[in-house]
């Protein structure tokens, strides 16, 4: 099995996450044409701006295969602005923002405000307690039949999974700690067919 | 400055970087109204800085260059997503105060703005919101991390389109990050002496080998080409300012600007984007600026 992950890196915190991966061992690459896309066995859609990454999406020609490849069971973890990319119905987004509806969750994009209300918080989750960091965080506002809610914060729902697809609208790769991402590598070596 | 309510903190120095590694791999174009922010925003902009004129009429217009107005700050705020960065002058705490209160979501203490002190820059560990800060060497770059920037840029020679001056600073901030890694523990303490920065800043590079926070690109970047080369030189991000609104047909080259950002190693993607934007901001040379009008030379 293709255990090689990719790093989405049209836009965003790409290098932070590969940095993660690499401080357990886990090699990756940076993903930003469909070619490296096809090397890859998982990928990783890191926070940055959603709308951003949806216009590079659609001009790098990455985002048709990229949902092939969600739909053929490939494992994917989007933190922030990637569980935006991820989520079923976005809130508050612009019009014209395509997702790849990997995950039956509706999210609202910067509900928990502008900069200056971004915080860190500890999440209680089944990775152990997890200290978050939350940057112009969108909200988990509903979450679908089907999906498992992994982490949470005054009973909010801030890590979800469904099948081989991880949501997190905090930042795992910004605490020094990477026991999200192992949790996300082990979902790959264990990776569910659909 | 932090604020702890329960276990949750706000205003935190991780809190202040996560929001500029957020920013990495993209284009911050500047923007004087709302109708400009919504083609950024369209064009893949993952950020805008309001201001009411940009560099180039700044320098053509001179006078006292100051913070924009409060309103036009707002019309912009409410018209896109993405986050919205303000300009106060180097020194001018409470600008920076008004700006806070609009709830921008970076301030940039600018020296293309008129300096209100000239010898002392902003307390940045005062704020909850996090400030970017240009410098033109290593030491500049430090003195403005050990003051709480979370974020430094290049100074270049904002409103020229010319990045001779960006290029410059690039070098001089990355070649002496080089140069210090492979420095021993005594070199360090003449390291930072010559820098005039904190020993302790010195000795976290000589460890790490890179600036303690992310270090983006600006002055007077005006084409894809432009971005791309900034971005091979080890910038992470490039702020375009007058190069974008200052030429002929900013949507299209604004978009070029975004995908050349992107897939800045990818000399065929630049030569497609490259392609039929027409003409880029005129620009001016650096000769043709005599010292006292430069805007880089200011920052203490």
């Amino acid at each position: 099995m293709n255990m090689l992950v990719g790093v989405l890196a049209l836009q965003g915190a790409f290098v932070a996450h590969s940095d993660c991966l690499a401080s357990i061992g886990v090699q990756s690459v940076e993903v930003r044409t469909p070619e490296q896309l096809d090397s890859v066995g998982a990928l990783l859609m890191p926070g940055g701006e959603s709308s951003t990454m949806s216009q590079l999406l659609e001009s790098s020609g990455l985002f048709d295969p990229i949902a092939a490849r969600i739909a053929d069971g490939m494992p994917v973890f989007g933190t922030c602005a990637g569980m935006i990319l991820l989520a079923s119905e976005i809130l508050d987004g612009r019009s014209d923002q395509r997702s790849f509806a990997a995950i039956d969750i509706s999210v609202r994009r910067n509900a928990f405000g502008r900069q200056v209300d971004s915080f860190e918080a500890t999440i209680n989750s089944s990775v152990g307690d997890f200290h978050g960091v939350f940057i112009r965080a969108p909200r988990i506002e509903r979450v679908g039949d089907g999906v498992e809610v992994l982490g949470s914060i005054n009973d909010e729902p801030v890590l979800v999974r469904q099948g081989n697809v991880l949501a997190a609208s905090f930042h795992p790769e910004l605490s020094n700690d990477a026991r999200v991402h192992e949790y996300f590598v082990s979902i790959t070596a264990n990776r569910k067919k659909v | 400055m932090v604020s702890t309510n329960g276990s949750s903190s706000t205003g935190t120095q991780r809190v202040k970087r996560g929001l500029a590694e957020m920013l990495k791999g993209g284009v911050i174009m500047d923007v004087v109204n709302s109708d400009q922010a919504k083609i950024a925003e369209d064009a893949g902009a993952c950020a805008v800085m309001a201001l009411e004129r940009v560099p180039a009429d700044i320098r053509r217009d001179g006078g006292v260059a100051r913070m924009s107005d409060p309103e036009m700050i707002i019309a912009i705020q409410a018209s896109v997503h993405i986050p919205v960065m303000a300009k106060a002058r180097i020194g001018h705490f409470v600008e920076a105060q008004i700006l806070q209160s609009l709830g921008v979501d970076f301030i940039d203490e600018s020296e293309v703005l008129t300096p209100a002190d000239e010898t002392h820059h902003i307390d940045k560990f005062d704020f909850t919101i996090p400030f970017v800060c240009g410098a033109t060497n290593l030491g500049e770059a430090l003195r403005r991390i050990s003051e709480g920037a979370a974020l430094i840029r290049s100074k270049g020679e904002a409103g020229t389109g010319n990045m001779v001056e960006a290029v410059r600073h690039l070098r001089s901030i990355l070649g002496d990050i080089r140069k210090i890694t492979q420095a021993d523990s005594a070199e360090l303490f003449e390291w930072a002496k010559r820098l005039q920065a904190p020993l302790s800043l010195v000795q976290e590079i000589a460890e790490t080998g890179k600036l303690q926070v992310p270090l983006f690109a600006a002055g007077g970047i005006a084409t894809p080409a432009d971005a791309a080369l900034a971005m091979q030189l080890g910038a992470e991000t490039v702020f375009v300012g007058s190069g974008i609104f200052k030429s002929d047909n900013p949507a299209p080259r604004a978009k070029a600007i975004v995908e050349a950002t992107t897939h800045f190693r990818d000399a065929a993607v630049l030569a497609r984007v490259s392609r039929g934007l027409g003409v880029a901001m005129t620009g001016i040379a650096m000769d043709e600026i005599n010292e006292t009008q430069r805007f880089a030379s200011r920052g203490w």
